[in-house]
């Protein structure tokens, strides 16, 4: 514990109090909403109207703005995932069990977007709305350990309990999606070389790559807004017996 | 009682156990043939069909058997209350668990490499590649136990964990699949296969090391959760 400087450990003990936690949301909500409606609209502009089109592919490669952020979140949130889940397994912090549980829904919505925005973009590209291709199938089996997180905790009636056993389970996936990973590449690549390649990646434009990175940050904004909003209500959940709860409400009224 | 002794007693306690109760045994091995008598039935029987789908089917069915076999893994010790001495006696209890993954793997795991050539043989898969066959099913079939124990002990302490076993467990056992089942195909056509087997070896050693740790701490939360 020495290591770490006491201005950050004093940080991470009022995050971990529940009422500090739910009041800082509060004040931060408003802003988080605008930076990423900015954001947003910057990177949309900028993709759909700035962004010249592409020599090969047309208009339809602005697909990419949606596409690609999801694809680096749905990653993204399986690790934050984990990282709250270990926080929370070894410190017993209810706020980072709650994050943990919270992250699940957004990560596995990223995860389904990414592989729909994939498929629709491929129809045009490829011809195909499917091909067995490894950063699509490992993307369906990223899915699916989301979904089993999901199940998990839906499944287990005591939601402490159920806190731990998504940790463990993502923990697993955390070590098991580098190795599903690889194995899905190797895989393609030890049989015959795909049929339908990848789009070969130039090296992208500055036009096209500026409005990618401002989407990929109202991405992050967009996951923290939809984190914060749950772990909020799941916070209100478990702690509705607590005197803070009670507190709030008779002071609304 | 030392921790070597702790840990036999264990698997042949799981040993004797299963061995009374012999059904334990049958049940998974049945359905290993059954499921891989059905595809020629659904496919059609087409000698060359089945011929390049074999090592598919072969190490598909063995995945299901395994995971079917997983629910027996704990259920009963959990319920009569032994696993719960385990984890309170001394010994830690990663190790008893890997004493009991490994019992149940020889009780259901074992078994499916005696009638894998059978089956092989069934569906026309050329001689030459059965030893690489067994060689995968050696190696892989121990992974799907200690992988599927981690799913089993997070679920075993659920009324209804059968569905939810199936989802958390399946994902995980992808790259085995993929490569023991690349292992097989390229031995058909007569390539060589040490690349993945020795990816196999790599994978059945880090599931051997690690499985057992969030097994053990599944297990636990498991308890906690029956007990309030």
């Amino acid at each position: 514990m020495f290591l770490i400087p006491d201005p950050v450990v004093r940080f991470f003990h009022r995050m971990a109090s529940p009422p500090h936690f739910y009041a800082l949301t509060e004040r931060l909500m408003p802003w988080l909403v605008v930076i990423f409606l900015l954001l947003t609209a910057a990177g949309l502009y900028g993709g759909l109207y700035l962004a010249p089109s592409d020599y090969q592919q047309g208009d339809s490669y602005r697909i990419i703005y949606i596409h690609v952020p999801s694809a680096w979140m749905s990653l993204f949130i399986y690790v934050v995932m984990a990282v709250a889940g270990a926080i929370g397994l070894v410190w017993r912090i209810k706020l980072a069990e709650i994050v943990a549980i919270s992250s699940a829904p957004v990560g596995a919505s990223f995860t389904f977007i990414a592989l729909v925005t994939g498929s629709l973009w491929g129809k045009p590209m490829w011809g195909t709305w499917w091909v067995w291709d490894a950063r699509l199938t490992s993307e369906l089996i990223l899915l699916f350990l989301y979904l089993g997180v999901i199940g998990l905790y839906g499944a287990i009636d005591d939601k402490r309990t159920a806190s731990r056993a998504v940790a463990i389970l993502a923990l697993v996936g955390v070590v098991n999606i580098p190795i599903i990973h690889y194995s899905v590449e190797w895989w393609n690549t030890l049989h015959q070389g795909p049929t339908v390649t990848k789009m070969d990646k130039p090296s992208i434009h500055v036009s096209m790559l500026i409005p990618l990175l401002l989407m990929a940050l109202s991405f992050k904004f967009y996951y923290l807004i939809a984190l914060l909003q749950r772990a909020r209500t799941e916070l209100l959940l478990r702690e509705r017996n607590a005197q803070w709860v009670k507190n709030m409400i008779s002071e609304a009224k | 009682m030392s921790l070597s002794r702790a840990f036999f007693a264990v698997i042949r306690r799981d040993l004797i156990l299963a061995l009374r109760r012999r059904s334990e045994i049958a049940n998974p091995l049945l359905f290993f043939i059954l499921v891989i008598t059905l595809f020629p039935l659904g496919i059609g029987a087409q000698p060359h069909l089945l011929q390049a789908i074999a090592p598919g089917i072969i190490w598909v069915s063995a995945l299901l058997a395994a995971m079917l076999s997983l629910d027996s893994l704990f259920r009963s010790d959990f319920d009569d209350g032994s696993l719960e001495q385990m984890i309170l006696s001394p010994h830690p209890t990663s190790v008893l668990v890997l004493g009991k993954i490994i019992a149940h793997w020889l009780v259901t795991g074992l078994p499916l490499l005696i009638v894998a050539p059978l089956l092989a043989v069934f569906l026309g898969m050329p001689n030459h590649s059965l030893g690489i066959l067994l060689l995968t099913l050696l190696l892989g079939t121990p992974v799907l136990s200690l992988i599927g124990a981690i799913g089993v002990a997070l679920t075993v302490g659920l009324r209804r964990g059968g569905m939810i076993l199936s989802l958390l467990v399946l994902p995980l056992y992808v790259p085995v699949l993929i490569f023991a089942g690349n292992a097989v195909q390229m031995a058909d056509s007569g390539l060589p296969v040490d690349a993945q087997i020795n990816i196999l070896i790599a994978i059945l050693l880090l599931a051997l090391a690690l499985a057992p740790l969030p097994v053990a701490a599944a297990l636990k939360m498991s308890m906690c959760d029956n007990i309030s």
